[in-house]
């Protein structure tokens, strides 16, 4: 709309000129239960298999899983604005609100990542391997992949933002959630053959994050006015420079990029393109959360 | 019955004065607001427009606040109003990113608050404060389920349409063109 000037006399702080509505506690509270989803999805599908594995499979994914989980839990405990009513979760199962899905998922995924750490702990300090290791690290990996995905859904179901309206956030959610806790496990794993196949199949969920971006942005940009207006935040507009340079640049190519000339012997390559990672994940969540809440339908 | 509201966008002057009822009946605390006027300019001087709007939550028939709420705070009441539960709201906020109109706020209790239509003067057989004190009358309410009602007559004879048709929410709050 040509020359469209909204003045308003009665707004409430937080939703006008530009809707508040939630801050860093739920940025990390994504960045966190994505973490955990990867990390449940890596250390599920290494325990199915029988055998040795690697101290970053067989000990750190499954140890930190249960970690990261209840700082995630407490950031987003911090979020809520009637803390004394939180309970309240747990007194519905309203099946159109994907938030509630999601209070259900995590009071199951904290039992299971619980008890893949009780299994790691029993298979390398007793020795022994218990017969139910296989269906809990099943559980894991299938609850995994649920945690990844719902927060993406949540987004995606709040229809009054339309940057966040696209079915890709979950998948995407998910892959970046895998690819920054297989970065966090090769900042912990020694044993380089371990490091190796980490390593690949890091850039390969890297690469699939890639492309699932690139959709995301193709079906906004394609879509009604208002999701061209969203995409826009981030092809032009406020979040651009953060998108680009944060997520794009020095959370995807920097590492990868690294990661090849390290190989071809031209870099040495430590602790960074891990740490970049990680930093990228997390800033995906902000520009997303963020943007998101800026992206409207223009009321005429 | 299917509680409604009709403004007039010809006869509204913007004076806000349903923006101070609104906020004496119900004790609305500083800083917040559940209804708003909103000035929309349109065009390029000197060819301008300017619109007056009244503005609360609309009670949507298909309202998002509902269906993204993980308790049940949020829920449709007996009378087809859009109403919060305070003792079932853990003020998350999903209500507050779903609502396409940016009707709510989170109160200094923590929980979500919006206009109710007023229900509990609906109760006492009372028109909704803002409807009551409006000075030039540009604002009905009323009965949809009832045909003879003055909401369904001035909708059925006077063009009209509601705010954001397109985001499907089926709102309850009309403007007469």
């Amino acid at each position: 709309m040509n020359g469209l000037e909204v003045n308003i006399v009665g707004a409430n702080p937080g939703l006008w000129p530009v809707p508040q509505i939630w801050g860093w506690e739920i940025a990390l509270y994504l960045f966190l239960g994505g973490l955990t989803a990867g990390l449940m999805v890596a250390s599920g599908a290494a325990f199915r298999r029988s055998g040795d594995l690697p101290r970053s499979l067989g000990w750190w994914a499954p140890l930190l899983a249960p970690v990261v989980l209840g700082a995630g839990m407490l950031a987003l405990f911090f979020d809520l604005e009637n803390k004394l009513n939180v309970w309240r979760f747990y007194t519905a199962l309203r099946l159109s609100s994907p938030m509630s899905w999601g209070a259900w998922i995590l009071l199951l995924v904290a039992p299971a990542t619980l008890a893949m750490a009780v299994v790691a702990v029993q298979e390398r300090l007793v020795g022994a391997s218990p017969a139910w290791r296989r269906r809990i690290a099943g559980a894991n990996l299938g609850l995994g992949i649920a945690l990844g995905i719902y927060t993406g859904i949540l987004l995606g179901a709040l229809g009054a933002r339309p940057l966040w309206n696209s079915s890709m956030l979950g998948p995407l959610f998910l892959a970046s959630g895998v690819s920054s806790a297989l970065a966090l496990l090769l900042l912990l794993e020694r044993d380089a053959g371990a490091r190796h196949s980490l390593n690949a199949v890091e850039k390969k969920v890297v690469g699939l994050e890639a492309g699932m971006l690139a959709l995301l942005l193709i079906g906004l940009a394609t879509g009604s006015a208002a999701h061209r207006a969203a995409a826009k935040l981030l092809l032009g507009g406020e979040f651009t420079g953060l998108f680009w340079a944060g997520v794009v640049f020095a959370g995807m190519l920097v590492p990868v990029g690294l990661d090849v000339l390290s190989r071809k012997g031209r870099a040495q390559v430590s602790f960074w393109p891990s740490l970049l990672v990680l930093a990228g994940a997390f800033t995906l969540r902000a520009v997303i959360l963020f943007a998101g809440q800026v992206s409207r339908w223009e009321v005429l | 019955m299917r509680y409604a509201m009709a403004i007039d966008l010809r006869t509204c002057m913007g004076c806000a004065a349903c923006v101070v009822a609104c906020k004496v009946t119900h004790r609305v605390e500083e800083r917040f607001s559940r209804c708003r006027i909103r000035e929309s300019l349109r065009g390029e001087f000197p060819t301008l427009q300017l619109t007056l709007y009244s503005e609360r939550c609309n009670h949507c028939a298909e309202a998002p606040c509902v269906t993204n709420c993980p308790t049940g705070a949020s829920h449709y009441a007996d009378v087809g109003i859009v109403a919060v539960k305070e003792s079932r709201c853990t003020g998350c906020k999903a209500c507050l990113a779903a609502c396409p109109y940016d009707a709510r706020f989170i109160n200094g209790r923590g929980v979500a608050e919006k206009c109710t239509f007023c229900l509990d003067r609906l109760r006492r057989g009372e028109e909704p404060a803002c409807v009551a004190t409006c000075p030039s009358r540009a604002m009905i309410f009323g009965d949809l389920d009832d045909p003879a009602s003055e909401i369904s007559r001035t909708l059925a004879a006077r063009p009209h349409r509601v705010l954001l048709a397109e985001a499907g929410t089926r709102p309850h709050v009309f403007y007469l063109e």
